[in-house]
């Protein structure tokens, strides 16, 4: 995963409450073989609606989202995260996010970040004219007109997207024991490996 | 004094790599079954990151949501296309993928293919005392011959591949205790229904059960796998067997199970898993088998059950609010009113196969009924779905695949079929069909499609006679059929 320190950019300002991942991503893209593409899927049903956000070329390309509250609830569709990563959004900022689109969204390497609501107003306000940036070590989030506003993280979640250290990649930093493991259980239950089929 | 264990603590202490502070543990997974839908993605991230799958030699992937049952070669051996450009997709990326990251793929014509959860025993891939996971929840199939077996999401089956291992919260134990005998005409289908009923299909959450009493030590390894199948109904992730001399017996000579002395030195090991004298379990349920009918379902949650016998409930005789409005709600659904008698439902379609009941005893005890009999008129569809390659070449051999098809069946190829809509068997919306699968959610046999689950005796005899049935009737009629 890519490694997540600063994010310096434009931002949708988008502000729906209580958009659940089918809102994020229709079900019926969930056949798809690859985790990429899935943008072209995001936000599908708004996206008819005559001058939303996610089209207008003033937001093209924007890293940042900023949502309304219980952003990401319903359905556990990995998939949400997804088509929001392929969208090229690295940060979601809101009022609340559900568990687990939040945990979704951390395994694929996307920060969510929780400010109050009248926080989150402000940024709908900058982010119409002018960039947002998220400072993830610092944990704040800054205008260029002073706004400042902290947030929490959970510190193993910091870490992880900090040194872009996925769940498997921290696994794999601690291989050691699982080839103990291994080499244990080979001692032990030598048995346990299936017959090899001709 | 050691701590007495159950069943399901001694395997997981068996698997823990590592313990972590919070309580956490890094638990390794000796088997892996793969299939078509929810990998592609799991493997692409491996392809992205640049990682290699760890044990292949405990991966076995096999392709099934997808398949269409019909023939899937034709004359010459050339593949027939999938009609569903997206299932073709889905196939072909295991297919891919697969031979990419060395992993042994039981292919969509080869003999052996199958449901996954029939296959992995089948094969002797599964085994007690293993830690066993796919991307599909009814992973829990597994835990009939005491493998500690459940359903995990994508990243999940990535970490697997990747790493081996799984970072998992130890769950709480519950014992699921039936004991009695069951009567004739009652089967296991009708004991993991009734489990349903009374538990609920929320009353398993965060719980592993284990089925424990004379009714699941009598019951054969086959209706076993049905029960377990079905533990994931009940809400719990994971439902264990302990392994006894029927599972040695059933695995003993499979193709990836252990041999000569292997097999020696594994029996030795399982047979120390059972849960010690004096072990507390967090939760103990207990029905008396004498109570256990034969069931079918009303609406649309495998917890709406209740015997063929008896009548549609009233919405208002729930005492909870939110499930007397659920009640009516899946009672429009199903088109069905308050009163009515099950007995009376007449039923377009009919289901026999999916990971709860396609195998070999479900396919002989569905044909002893039908045979010499036929559908009735009122049937516009009737389906047979071998859980395996290998099922379906037992079944012709005994002669069975004559019986359904005399009778008016289709005989099909194996696969997950009409137990959920991602392939082209479907139930038409505002049609009935009674079912030998897992699941009667709303639109799960297709958009609009109305499920009753059944046991294969009970599918067989609503074929017979084009609405749900009492089996004893028509066993009572036919000598030779009352156990």
């Amino acid at each position: 995963m890519d490694k997540l320190t600063t994010v310096e950019g434009g931002a949708y300002p988008f502000g729906m409450k209580n958009v659940d991942t089918d809102i994020v991503i229709p079900a019926h893209w969930l056949k798809t073989i690859s985790r990429n593409g899935l943008g072209r899927g995001a936000f599908e049903v708004l996206r008819k609606e005559p001058g939303n956000v996610f089209d207008d070329p003033a937001y093209a390309g924007s890293p940042i989202l900023i949502a309304g509250d219980n952003f990401g609830c319903g359905s556990s569709r990995e998939h949400a995260a997804w088509a929001l990563g392929d969208l090229g959004i690295k940060v979601v900022i809101a009022p609340s996010f559900s568990d687990i689109f939040s945990g979704n969204a951390f395994k694929n390497g996307i920060l969510t970040v929780v400010l109050p609501q009248d926080a989150v107003d402000r940024l709908l306000e900058v982010a119409k004219t002018d960039p947002i940036h998220v400072d993830l070590e610092a944990q704040t989030v800054t205008t260029q007109f002073q706004d400042r506003f902290s947030f929490e993280i959970d510190p193993f979640r910091k870490h992880c997207l900090l040194g872009g250290l996925d769940e498997i990649g921290l696994t794999l930093d601690d291989v050691d024991v699982i080839d103990s493991y291994e080499a244990k259980v080979a001692q032990d239950r030598p048995w346990i490996v299936p017959a090899a089929v001709a | 004094m050691v701590k007495p264990r159950t069943l399901y603590e001694k395997i997981w202490d068996a698997h823990v790599v590592e313990r972590r502070p919070d309580g956490t543990c890094l638990i390794y997974i000796d088997r892996h079954l793969v299939h078509e839908v929810t990998s592609p993605q799991a493997f692409e991230g491996l392809r992205l990151a640049g990682r290699k799958v760890r044990r292949p030699d405990l991966t076995l992937a096999v392709p099934d949501h997808n398949l269409p049952t019909t023939p899937r070669r034709d004359a010459d051996g050339h593949r027939i296309p999938i009609a569903d450009p997206e299932s073709a997709q889905q196939l072909a990326a295991l297919e891919r993928n697969a031979p990419e990251f060395g992993v042994r793929l039981i292919g969509d014509a080869d003999r052996e293919q199958g449901i996954v959860h029939v296959v992995g025993p089948e094969q002797g891939f599964t085994l007690p005392g293993t830690t066993l996971v796919c991307g599909d929840s009814h992973t829990s199939s597994h835990g009939a011959l005491g493998a500690l077996a459940f359903g995990i999401g994508t990243s999940e089956v990535e970490h697997v591949l990747a790493t081996q291992t799984l970072l998992l919260k130890q769950s709480k134990t519950m014992a699921v205790v039936v004991d009695g005998e069951l009567a004739p005409g009652v089967t296991a289908k009708d004991v993991a229904l009734a489990i349903c009923g009374t538990i609920g299909t929320a009353g398993g959450t965060g719980y592993v059960m284990e089925y424990r009493g004379s009714v699941f030590r009598d019951m054969s390894i086959e209706g076993r796998l049905t029960v377990a199948n079905m533990s994931i109904e009940a809400g719990a992730r994971s439902g264990l067997f302990a392994p006894d001399e029927k599972t040695f017996a059933y695995i003993q000579g499979r193709p990836m199970a252990p041999r000569g002395a292997d097999f020696e030195a594994a029996v030795a090991w399982w047979k120390a898993l059972v849960t010690d004298e004096g072990s507390v379990f967090d939760k103990t349920v207990v029905i008396d088998a004498a109570d256990i009918v034969p069931t079918v379902t009303w609406g649309t949650s495998p917890e709406d059950v209740v015997a063929v016998t008896g009548v549609v409930p009233d919405p208002q005789s729930f005492a909870d609010p939110s499930k007397q409005a659920a009640a009516q709600k899946s009672l429009d659904y199903m088109g069905l009113t308050a009163g009515q008698k099950m007995a009376d439902v007449a039923i377009e379609h009919i289901f026999i196969g999916s990971c709860t009941n396609s195998r070999i005893e479900d396919l002989r005890a569905a044909a002893a009924l039908l045979k010499g009999r036929h559908i009735a008129s009122g049937i516009k569809h009737a389906m047979v779905v071998p859980g395996s390659g290998l099922v379906k070449e037992m079944a012709e051999s005994e002669g069975l695949d004559r019986i359904f098809l005399d009778a008016g069946f289709e005989w099909r190829e194996p696969g997950c079929s009409a137990c959920l809509g991602m392939n082209p068997d479907k139930v038409p919306a505002g049609e009935r069909c009674a079912s030998t699968s897992n699941r009667n959610f709303m639109g799960r046999q297709g958009p609009g499609s109305r499920t009753h689950l059944v046991s294969p005796e009970m599918a067989a005899a609503a074929a017979i006679t084009g609405r749900l049935t009492d089996v004893r009737e028509l066993l009572n009629n036919k000598e030779g059929l009352v156990a």
